[in-house]
């Protein structure tokens, strides 16, 4: 099976929560989809087994045959290239890698090239097998690696996604081709709003979903109202302790110091299973 | 004219709560929320929307069913893996390159523009905000943002406000960057744990990569104060200012409830007061 973790908001406790279900559950895979700020290895610690470079492909011109007709350029969805009149200038930061150039290219002047946007790194902490991606600084585009990493999902486990904060195509990334979307957000209007945004991005993907309250207690009870009018089932309550802040804060999950909690995670995830099933 | 953007690394430290009190403490400013898929700040800042646009930031692929042969070419050649098994476009992979349409040997595929989102100019206590809403799932945050900081520069010359304050996304990809282009200064807020510690560094990086003056300041500092220090050594040794600890308090997440920016809702708590102290040294160095 294989489970997203994701919320909207930032730091609501994806990380947390994906961390110490991951390691509360027998065979498990933690993927870290938030390549820009992967943070779940701190908490895991593990012992990186494999580390391989990603790269995406971005046109690389041959000037001796360009005629500089400008078709590339025009062709270009991203403006990631401009044609002068005697020179061609290649952007590739713009670049989606597509390869519409080399098809449009009436000189077959255009190859493409590799381009460094991050790597991959594999590990295990004890028997989690644990996967993770880092996104080169000043690299803007994040779904390539995430797409990347996505690639090294092993099916014969139960694999914990962890999704990057927001909305928008990473997290679309991300939780593509999940069995279920755990959505974790704090009973704040931030919380409530960026949660709602959320929930109509996984009905549009029809991906199953359900929420996870961490530091409940804190703020108001609108998220509980919302979840209950939507029949959104609410999978879990995390209070708000000082001690659960604290040992986040040393990089810590905190089910390790709190072992109560490994089985309300393990039956969190059998409740999950119940409801892919059905 | 002066441009400040508030960012993290790390979502949920606290950047949408420190920028609206920075709004009000300058009082007369255009504000912009470049957190375009998950905004937060109209939630304190409570604006009264003047315009609307909408925003068309990418095309998408249609498959003309009546001409499409199913020959499977486009399926072949997208590098998005978009066309379904029964040459539909799934419009969450669909990246709008339009290879599908050069590649179509009977001319099937039409490249259309969709609407992402919406983009508005709005008048709050504090002067003006400019913000938008892309819509659930959309790519093109990058290109949405670069249109709410153009508005926010057209709006501050048409009203002779000389500051823009910007509240940043999380992360470090394509929005970040549009959202610190061509800023005077960055202000970093970070939260004292190891992920807080990891994402400001990878944040700092990213600011020194673009050559944008930086400080610091560490959000609920008391929460692990060893690694609140440890923030302030790392921004130390890498010629970042760090201009506050906040502490840890209970009313910032009332003010939040009850929609009010934190120096409105309580101006006398310690981390009010400690946020005004930023703002006054942010302020020295925009000369505000």
């Amino acid at each position: 099976m294989i489970v997203a973790v994701a919320s909207g908001k930032g730091g609501t406790g994806k990380t947390s929560i994906a961390v110490n279900l991951a390691i509360s559950i027998r065979n498990a895979q933690l993927v870290d989809c938030d390549v820009e700020e992967p943070n779940a290895h701190l908490l895991l610690k593990p012992e990186i087994t494999r580390e391989e470079p990603v790269y995406r492909l971005v046109p690389l011109v041959k000037e001796e045959l360009c005629d500089y007709c400008g078709k590339c350029a025009a062709f270009c969805q991203y403006n990631a290239i401009l044609a002068l009149l005697e020179r061609i200038l290649v952007f590739p930061e713009l670049c989606h890698g597509c390869g519409g150039c080399v098809l449009t290219c009436p000189k077959k002047a255009i190859d493409e090239r590799k381009y460094r946007i991050g790597v991959i790194k594999e590990g295990f902490t004890d028997d989690l097998k644990i996967v993770f991606g880092e996104l080169e600084v000043g690299e803007p585009m994040a779904g390539p690696l995430i797409r990347e990493v996505k690639k090294h999902l092993d099916k014969s486990r139960n694999v914990i996604l962890d999704a990057p904060p927001g909305t928008s195509c990473p997290v679309v990334e991300t939780v593509k081709g999940s069995d279920f979307c755990l959505l974790v957000t704090e009973p704040t209007p931030f919380g409530l709003h960026d949660l709602k945004i959320t929930v109509k991005v996984l009905e549009d993907m029809k991906i199953p979903h359900g929420v996870v309250v961490n530091r409940a207690g804190i703020g108001d009870k609108k998220v509980y109202e919302y979840c209950k009018e939507k029949g959104i089932p609410i999978l879990l309550e995390i209070p708000y302790l000082r001690k659960i802040a604290e040992l986040y804060s040393k990089g810590i999950p905190f089910s390790v110091e709190m072992p109560e909690w490994i089985d309300r995670f393990r039956e969190l995830f059998e409740h999950i299973e119940g409801l892919v099933e059905s | 004219m002066k441009q400040l953007t508030v960012l993290s690394g790390k979502g949920g430290t606290g950047k949408t709560t420190i920028t609206a009190a920075l709004a009000v403490l300058a009082k007369r400013a255009v504000v912009a929320d470049c957190d375009v898929d998950a905004p937060d700040l109209h939630l304190l800042l409570r604006p009264e929307i003047l315009k609307a646009r909408e925003f068309r930031g990418s095309k998408i692929a249609v498959i003309d069913q009546t001409k499409c042969v199913k020959c499977g070419v486009c399926r072949e050649r997208c590098r998005f893996d978009a066309i379904t098994q029964d040459f539909a476009v799934d419009p969450f992979s669909c990246e709008g390159c339009g290879v599908c349409t050069i590649v179509c040997p009977v001319n099937a595929v039409s490249l259309t523009e969709r609407i992402s989102g919406y983009a508005y100019i709005s008048k709050i206590k504090y002067g003006f905000m400019v913000h938008a809403l892309l819509n659930p799932g959309e790519a093109n945050s990058g290109k949405l943002v670069t249109m709410v900081r153009q508005n926010a520069k057209l709006l501050a010359e048409k009203e002779g406000l000389n500051l823009i304050i910007i509240d940043g996304p999380p992360g470090i990809g394509c929005p970040v960057i549009a959202s610190v282009a061509g800023i005077d200064v960055a202000l970093v807020v970070a939260e004292p744990t190891m992920s807080g510690i990891h994402d400001l560094e990878r944040a700092i990086q990213l600011l020194k990569h673009f050559n944008v003056r930086s400080f610091a300041c560490v959000n609920m500092y008391d929460v692990n104060k060893d690694n609140a220090y440890r923030i302030s050594r790392f921004c130390e040794e890498n010629g970042v200012e760090v201009v506050g600890n906040i502490p840890f308090n209970p009313v910032v997440t009332e003010a939040m409830v009850n929609g009010r920016a934190i120096v409105e809702y309580s101006p006398e708590c310690d981390a009010a007061k400690e946020i005004a102290s930023i703002w006054d040294r942010l302020r020295a160095e925009l000369s505000f």
